[in-house]
C-alpha cells in the first residue's frame, strides 16, 4: 500500500531474531509464533473498526430487505437536505480551520519562542489538550455561560454598555455560534499540532539569516516561511477534519433541525424509519468516510514533506 | 527555495509587521528585542484571554447566589443529583477499563513489532492511525448493530454501559499509539529485550520488568489521554443510550443549568490538572518537539 522503506529505520530482524533465541531448526515455528503474537490486537481491530466500517460501506449499498441498490447514495446528491448539510459541514470545517490556523498559529509562535521548560508553555499546552479534546458538549455550556441568556458578556453589553450588539444571545444557537465555539477548539489544537513544527526551527537558522542583514521580514519570507509551510498546510487539513467530524458540541447547541453532516447523522439515527430509507443514514456515513479519507491522504503526502525539515 | 543572496538582502527593506519578528541572533528563551517581547505579550494576552474568557464565565455562572451574591451551592448540588453520581460513576468505571484494555492490546503488539517483526510495524500503525480518518458519529453508525447483537446474546455484560470501552479502546488507539510510540523509539528496545531474554526472562517478565519500566513516561501520558478521551465521550454513548457523565451534563442542562455548568467547570479543571501533571512529570512524553533537546548529549 505505501513504500515502507520510507523512513523506517528499523533494525533488520534477522541478526536479532537469531540472537536472541537459542537453538536452530525453529525457523517456521518461531515465524508461526512471531504472527500468532500479533493475532489479538489485529483480530480486535477487525471487530471493532473495521467491522462497522463495513457494516457502514456495506449498508449504504443495500436495501432494508438486503438487496443491493445505489439510491441511498444517489440520495445524498439529490435530496436538498443532505445536499445542504454537507456543503454547510465542508463551510464551517474550512472557516474554522482558517481562522483556528491563523490564530493559533500566532499563538503557538508566542509560546515557541518562550523558555522551553518554562511554565508559561507548560500550562498553555495542557490547558490546549483539554480545550481541544475534552470539550464537547461543556465547551457549549461554557459559551452558554458566556453569551448566553442573562451570561455575563450578555448581561454587560445589554445593561452597561446599551449596545444591541450581542445582547440578543440567539445568534448562538446558529451556524455563527457553531463558528465561533469551533474556533475556539480549533485554536488550542493548532498549537497543539504546530508547536513542534516551530521548536524544529533551529536557532542557527535565525543567526544565519540576522548574520547576512536579513530583516525579521526576509527570514520569514525565505527561511521559516517555506520551512513551515507543509507543516502549516497539514495542520490546516487535521483541523478541518476536526471540524468536520464534530459532533457533540453542535448537539448540545442547535435545537432546531439538523443542518450539518454529523447532526443529519444524528438526527437519521434517532427518528422514525421511513420506509426505504433505512440506510441512508449510513449512505451519509460513507460520504464522511470518504470526504476526511481525501483530506487525510493529502495530510499524509503533506506530512511526507515536512517530515524532511521537522526532524 | 533557495535563492541567491542578492534577492533575500533586497527583499529586506519592507517591515514585515512587529508579529512576525524573530531575526536577531540569541539564545532561545532568553528574551529576545524588546519589540518582539511586546508582540509577544500582546499575543498572548489577547488570545490566552479569550480562551480564558468563556472558562471565567463559567465560574462566574456556576458561582451565582441569591440577589448578586456569591455561592457555591451549584457545586455541593452536584452530590444531590444521584443520576450525575451513576453518570461519573460509570465514566471512570470505564476509563479505568479503557485504560487496562489499551496498555494490554497495545504494549505487548507494539514491543513485539519492534523486537521481531519490524515489517508488521507500518501495518500496525496505519490501523493505530485509521480511527482518526472515522469520525465517531460514523463509527456509532457502524457499531449500532454490534452493539444491538451483544445487547441480546450476551446477557447483563452485553447490556452493560461498561461495554463503551471497548469502543473508547479504538478511539484512543491513535493518541495512545503515539505517546508510546515516541516512548519506545527513544530506547533501544532490542537491545533490553535480548539481554533480558540472554539472562533466562521469558517474553511476559521481559516486556514487564525491562521494557515497561522504560516506557512508563509513554504509558502514563497514553493512560491519562485515555481517561480525558473517556470522560469527555459524548458522541458514542448519547446515540447508544448510555448515561456516562457527559450525556448526563447534557440532561441536566436543560433542568438545571448551574449545576450543569458547575460539573462542566468542574471536569475541565480536573482534566487540565492531569494533563499539567504529566507534562511536568513526565516530560518529552506528550510532545514529541521537545524531545532531542531533553536527551542526553
Amino acid at each position: 500500500m505505501t513504500d515502507r522503506a520510507v523512513g523506517a529505520p528499523t533494525p533488520s530482524d534477522d541478526p536479532i531474531a537469531g540472537s536472541a533465541s537459542s537453538g536452530a531448526g525453529g525457523g517456521s515455528f518461531r515465524r508461526a509464533r512471531n504472527v500468532l503474537a500479533l493475532v489479538p490486537f489485529h483480530v480486535y481491530v477487525l471487530i471493532f473498526l473495521v467491522l462497522p466500517t463495513l457494516i457502514v460501506a456495506l449498508g449504504s449499498i443495500t436495501t432494508a430487505d438486503g438487496g443491493i441498490t445505489l439510491d441511498n447514495i444517489r440520495q445524498l446528491f439529490t435530496t436538498d437536505v443532505f445536499v445542504d448539510a454537507f456543503v454547510k459541514s465542508i463551510q464551517l470545517s474550512i472557516a474554522t480551520a482558517i481562522l483556528g490556523a491563523v490564530i493559533g498559529g500566532i499563538l503557538a509562535w508566542a509560546v515557541a519562542r518562550g523558555n522551553p521548560n518554562g511554565l508559561l508553555r507548560q500550562l498553555v499546552v495542557a490547558a490546549s489538550g483539554v480545550l481541544a479534546q475534552f470539550g464537547g458538549v461543556m465547551l457549549a455550556f461554557a459559551f452558554l455561560a458566556t453569551f448566553g441568556f442573562n451570561a455575563i458578556v450578555t448581561n454587560v453589553f445589554k445593561d452597561t454598555l446599551h449596545l444591541d450588539l450581542l445582547s440578543d444571545p440567539s445568534w448562538l444557537y446558529s451556524l455563527t455560534g457553531l463558528a465561533v465555539v469551533y474556533t475556539y477548539f480549533q485554536i488550542p489544537l493548532m498549537l497543539i499540532v504546530f508547536l513542534p513544527a516551530l521548536d524544529g526551527l533551529r536557532q542557527e537558522w535565525y543567526d544565519a539569516s540576522a548574520s547576512l542583514g536579513g530583516s525579521a521580514w526576509s527570514f520569514w519570507r525565505h527561511v521559516g516561511g517555506p520551512i513551515l509551510a507543509p507543516s502549516f498546510l497539514g495542520a490546516l487539513l487535521l483541523l478541518f477534519t476536526n471540524a468536520f467530524s464534530a459532533y457533540a458540541t453542535a448537539a448540545a447547541l442547535v435545537s432546531q433541525g439538523c443542518p450539518i453532516v454529523t447532526l443529519q447523522i444524528a438526527c437519521q439515527l434517532q427518528s422514525e424509519v421511513v420506509l426505504g430509507q433505512e440506510n441512508v443514514g449510513k449512505a451519509i456515513a460513507l460520504g464522511m468516510i470518504v470526504v476526511v479519507s481525501v483530506v487525510m491522504v493529502i495530510y499524509a503526502l503533506i506530512q511526507r514533506r515536512a517530515s524532511r525539515w521537522v526532524r | 527555495m533557495t535563492e541567491p543572496q542578492g534577492t533575500s538582502l533586497s527583499a529586506s527593506t519592507p517591515a514585515g509587521g512587529a508579529l512576525l519578528a524573530p531575526p536577531r541572533p540569541r539564545r532561545r528563551g532568553a528574551g529576545g528585542s524588546p519589540g518582539q517581547l511586546v508582540a509577544r505579550a500582546i499575543v498572548l494576552i489577547l488570545i490566552l484571554g479569550y480562551l480564558v474568557l468563556p472558562l471565567f464565565a463559567m465560574l462566574e455562572f456556576s458561582t451565582r447566589g441569591d440577589y448578586g451574591t456569591r455561592s457555591l451551592k451549584p457545586y455541593t448540588d452536584i452530590l444531590s443529583y444521584p443520576n450525575l453520581m451513576e453518570g461519573i460513576t460509570t465514566s471512570l468505571e470505564i476509563a479505568a477499563l479503557t485504560v487496562l484494555g489499551m496498555l494490554l492490546l497495545l504494549v505487548p503488539t507494539m514491543v513485539w513489532t519492534v523486537v521481531r517483526v519490524p515489517r508488521m510495524r507500518r501495518v500496525v500503525e496505519f490501523l493505530c492511525l485509521l480511527p482518526l480518518a472515522i469520525p465517531a458519529i460514523v463509527l456509532v453508525v457502524g457499531i449500532g448493530p454490534i452493539y444491538r447483537w451483544m445487547g441480546q446474546n450476551l446477557g447483563v455484560i452485553g447490556a452493560s454501559p461498561l461495554t463503551l470501552a471497548l469502543i473508547d479502546i479504538i478511539l484512543v488507539l491513535p493518541y495512545a499509539y503515539r505517546a508510546i510510540d515516541a516512548s519506545l523509539r527513544s530506547i533501544d528496545v532490542a537491545t533490553l529485550a535480548d539481554a533480558a531474554r540472554s539472562l533466562g526472562a521469558g517474553w511476559p517478565r521481559t516486556i514487564l520488568q525491562v521494557i515497561v519500566p522504560n516506557i512508563r513516561g509513554g504509558i502514563l501520558s497514553a493512560s491519562v489521554l485515555a481517561i480525558a478521551l473517556v470522560l469527555g465521550e459524548y458522541t458514542i454513548s448519547s446515540l447508544l443510550s448510555f448515561n456516562t457523565l457527559q450525556v448526563v451534563i447534557y440532561l441536566l442542562g436543560k433542568r438545571d443549568p448551574f449545576v450543569s455548568v458547575a460539573v462542566s467547570f468542574s471536569a475541565l479543571l480536573f482534566a487540565f490538572v492531569l494533563l499539567f501533571l504529566i507534562s511536568r512529570f513526565a516530560p518529552g512524553a506528550t510532545h514529541r518537539g521537545r524531545q532531542p533537546a531533553e536527551e542526553p548529549a
